[in-house]
């Protein structure tokens, strides 16, 4: 039996973010930690924002996620979201070193419209990501419909991200589960903003580790995530959580803390 | 040419008008079979129609449902020919140059409209004439029949100087000075009848007596290209209708081939066997012309139809035409098979147009202009954009636009710890925000030659939970008279 390279490839893929993580056992070794590894290949990935008010982060985290492995996106959104978060702006995808002319926008109704036009999209062999941006319960998004993305997607090689906020992780068909957070950015002269920043809690992953995480800033020369505090958790709250050198305070383990933990004890100049 | 002209339906008991105000008076506006049997006319006040039948039964007149029920007339008559124009009131137009040997003829044409229309249940008149101003005088005049080639003028002169339909003041003018018949008219140097009655009388005479042949404007121009099947028997079945939806698709694709096109828009046009017309339109993001994917495409935006493609007792014909076409040469794979994946891509947004709708299915373009509220805007991925350049980041510097902006801007209660300075805290959606960062102001003029809105100061700010935002001042602190206020415009990553 001859197996046809395309699917060789793919299967290479697939296996490779595991020898990836194994590979950067230390975060310092590589600058993202590993994250586009497990971010990369033919796999569904959903991001949650941890609160109403991360919506804007958990979209963006996968938007880059996305943009950053592909040279096009398809990115279907509720139409809902325009009132919550506002319109999706292209100067704004330009400012983070992203093409705004790679974006294909498609205003869903609702969460099964945009559901449906993201299985049209991962069903095609073609390179690209697919951004299925939802908010609130959905109950169009189930294990069934799940399973049907990661089938497509296992299919194709195309790489789908799902961002939902104001909603509970359900049990899914999800090769990975995020959990995202703004974080406090590194400030630039003056008490200027710095890059965004986000911080990662990776909830769940099918064969690999979980409970990671991750402080990271996106970089827009790089076009990559970089890591900015590396916080192996084991699990427990009050564990040792070894804060890396840096000019921010360190995120709980678990994430199970408020938000209102990120409080920085000193503005960074 | 060929006018059909319907009065209403045919009662059963008392006479049937219908009524509409005129200058505030009620008036008959049309009147059936048999309240015309009893000398009712359109145009009699309702109380004098009332004075002489009692018992008549009246309706108000629906304009608009006149009008749906003439367009879909219309709609049934381009079986006949492409160019079909509404005569309103109550006419259409259809020019069958070149289109009556397919029916065996102008007689057998006109019977089979006549027969078409008659089995919706209306009374029609319908004349075959040189030129679409007779047809439409002697249609109007209750003739029925086809005018022989030639026999225009002698036909015309003998009708009445109220089909010219000048209105009733005119008309009875003409009638005072004597002149019945248009035959009157045309005997007489056109010149006075100008002086006396005005520019346009001579101008209707000659059109109505076919010396002066003006074009129809058709309701819909014909399009480019166009295939259609018609069964022997309805079919109603999907399964079929997209076979011979294929059988076009192909015919069409070697078309547009030969001409080395590609469609940009597509309509396919179901014709029921009650006559209803269902128009279903597909649009593309770049030219197409492949068969598979153009049915594809057909078949989806058939799945998506909100209201479906109901078959009723069947379809007599499908077409499927080329609406808007584009240059398309023959494609060729690049080596690195770059070319087929770029093509690919846009099939998958032309699935996704079909399914969504145009409006839909969108893509980013930049437009010139600082105005931060313009500056970027979506447009349908089916209108085809040229490559669009977009701003180079600075160097280094955080993102200076936001991910998300709010149209319009959302105010917010913020509070400055200087006048013209950042803000310390805001309130935005019953939240209280502590600002910990912040940069500006970035300031930005609204564009004097659009409008006199005040300046706004930009300022973008990271609140205690990392979460950053756009804000902005309308107006300057002493130099602007509004009293500044703030809003939030949009959110950064």
């Amino acid at each position: 039996m001859t197996a046809r390279p395309e699917a060789l490839r793919r299967r290479l893929v697939l296996s490779a973010p595991q020898r990836e993580m194994r590979a950067s056992a230390s975060p310092f070794q590589r600058s993202d930690g590993g994250l586009a590894a497990i971010l990369g290949g033919a796999a569904l990935h959903e991001i949650y924002a941890a609160a109403g008010a991360d919506a804007p982060a958990a979209a963006a985290f996968a938007l880059l996620a996305g943009l950053s492995q592909s040279p096009r996106l398809i990115w279907a959104r509720q139409v809902l979201l325009d009132l919550e978060l506002g319109c999706p702006a292209p100067h704004g995808l330009a400012e983070l070193g992203l093409d705004p002319s790679a974006v294909v926008l498609v205003r869903a109704r609702d969460a099964a419209e945009a559901l449906q036009a993201g299985f049209d999209a991962a069903r095609r062999r073609i390179a690209q990501t697919v951004l299925i941006e939802m908010i609130g319960p959905a109950r169009a998004y189930d294990l069934t419909a799940s399973r049907r993305l990661v089938f497509a997607a296992q299919k194709t090689g195309v790489g789908v991200f799902i961002a939902r906020s104001d909603a509970l992780p359900a049990p899914s068909a999800a090769t990975t589960r995020w959990r995202v957070r703004a974080a406090i950015s590194q400030s630039q002269a003056a008490n200027a903003p710095g890059a965004p920043s986000f911080a990662l809690e990776l909830l769940r992953r099918r064969n690999g580790r979980e409970g990671l995480n991750l402080l990271v800033e996106w970089s827009r020369e790089a076009r990559s995530f970089v890591l900015r505090e590396h916080l192996v958790g084991s699990g427990k709250r009050g564990d040792a959580c070894t804060s890396l050198s840096g000019p921010l305070v360190s995120v709980s383990a678990d994430g199970t803390s408020n938000v209102d933990g990120y409080i920085p004890d000193r503005r960074a100049g | 040419m060929l006018t059909a002209t319907f009065p209403i339906a045919a009662p059963v008991e008392a006479p049937l008008a219908l009524v509409g105000r005129e200058s505030g008076i009620l008036t008959l506006t049309a009147v059936d079979a048999r309240g015309h049997e009893l000398g009712l006319r359109t145009g009699m006040t309702l109380a004098a129609a009332r004075a002489r039948i009692p018992a008549l039964h009246v309706e108000p007149e629906n304009v608009e449902a006149n009008t749906a029920l003439l367009r879909r007339l219309a709609d049934m008559c381009e079986t006949f020919t492409p160019l079909v124009a509404l005569a309103p009131p109550d006419g259409l137009m259809l020019d069958i140059s070149g289109c009556a040997h397919l029916f065996g003829g102008e007689a057998r044409l006109r019977r089979d409209v006549s027969e078409k229309t008659t089995g919706f249940g209306l009374t029609t008149c319908a004349v075959v004439a040189g030129t679409p101003d007779a047809a439409r005088a002697l249609a109007r005049q209750g003739r029925n029949d086809v005018v022989p080639p030639g026999a225009d003028y002698k036909e015309t002169t003998a009708l009445p100087v109220s089909v010219l339909e000048l209105g009733p003041e005119r008309t009875l003018a003409l009638m005072r000075a004597g002149l019945t018949l248009l035959g009157d008219l045309t005997s007489r140097p056109s010149r006075l009848l100008s002086a006396r009655f005005g520019e346009d009388v001579t101008m209707r005479l000659r059109r109505v007596v076919g010396e002066q042949d003006v074009r129809l404007t058709a309701l819909r121009p014909a399009p480019d290209i166009m295939a259609e099947r018609r069964f022997v028997e309805p079919i109603s079945l999907l399964e079929s209708l997209i076979s011979a939806l294929q059988a076009l698709a192909q015919e069409i694709a070697g078309r547009l081939e030969q001409r080395g096109r590609g469609g940009r828009r597509f309509e396919a046009v179901f014709v029921r066997a009650d006559g209803f017309v269902r128009r279903i339109a597909l649009e593309t993001a770049q030219p197409a012309r492949d068969p598979e994917s153009l049915l594809r495409l057909l078949r989806l935006r058939l799945d998506a139809l909100s209201d479906p493609l109901d078959p009723g007792f069947g379809f007599d014909a499908i077409r499927l035409s080329v609406l808007a076409s584009e240059p398309l040469p023959a494609r060729q794979t690049e080596l690195d098979g770059r070319e087929s994946e770029d093509a690919d891509f846009g099939e998958l947004v032309d699935s996704l147009i079909a399914r969504f709708g145009g409006d839909r299915v969108l893509r980013f373009e930049a437009r010139e202009t600082h105005d931060p509220t313009r500056a970027g805007c979506v447009r349908s991925a089916a209108a085809a954009g040229a490559s669009t350049v977009w701003p180079q980041p600075e160097e280094g510097g955080a993102p200076a636009r936001p991910l998300t902006l709010f149209d319009p801007p959302q105010a917010i209660v913020a509070t400055a710890e200087v006048p013209d300075g950042p803000p310390l805290q805001f309130t935005w959606r019953r939240m209280q925000h502590r600002v910990v960062y912040a940069e500006g102001p970035e300031r930005i003029a609204a564009e004097w030659w659009r409008s006199h809105a005040p300046t706004r100061d930009y300022y973008r700010v990271e609140n205690a939970h990392g979460r950053r935002f756009w804000l902005f001042r309308l107006g300057l602190y002493e130099r602007e008279p509004n009293v500044p206020r703030w809003y939030i415009h949009g959110l950064f990553a």
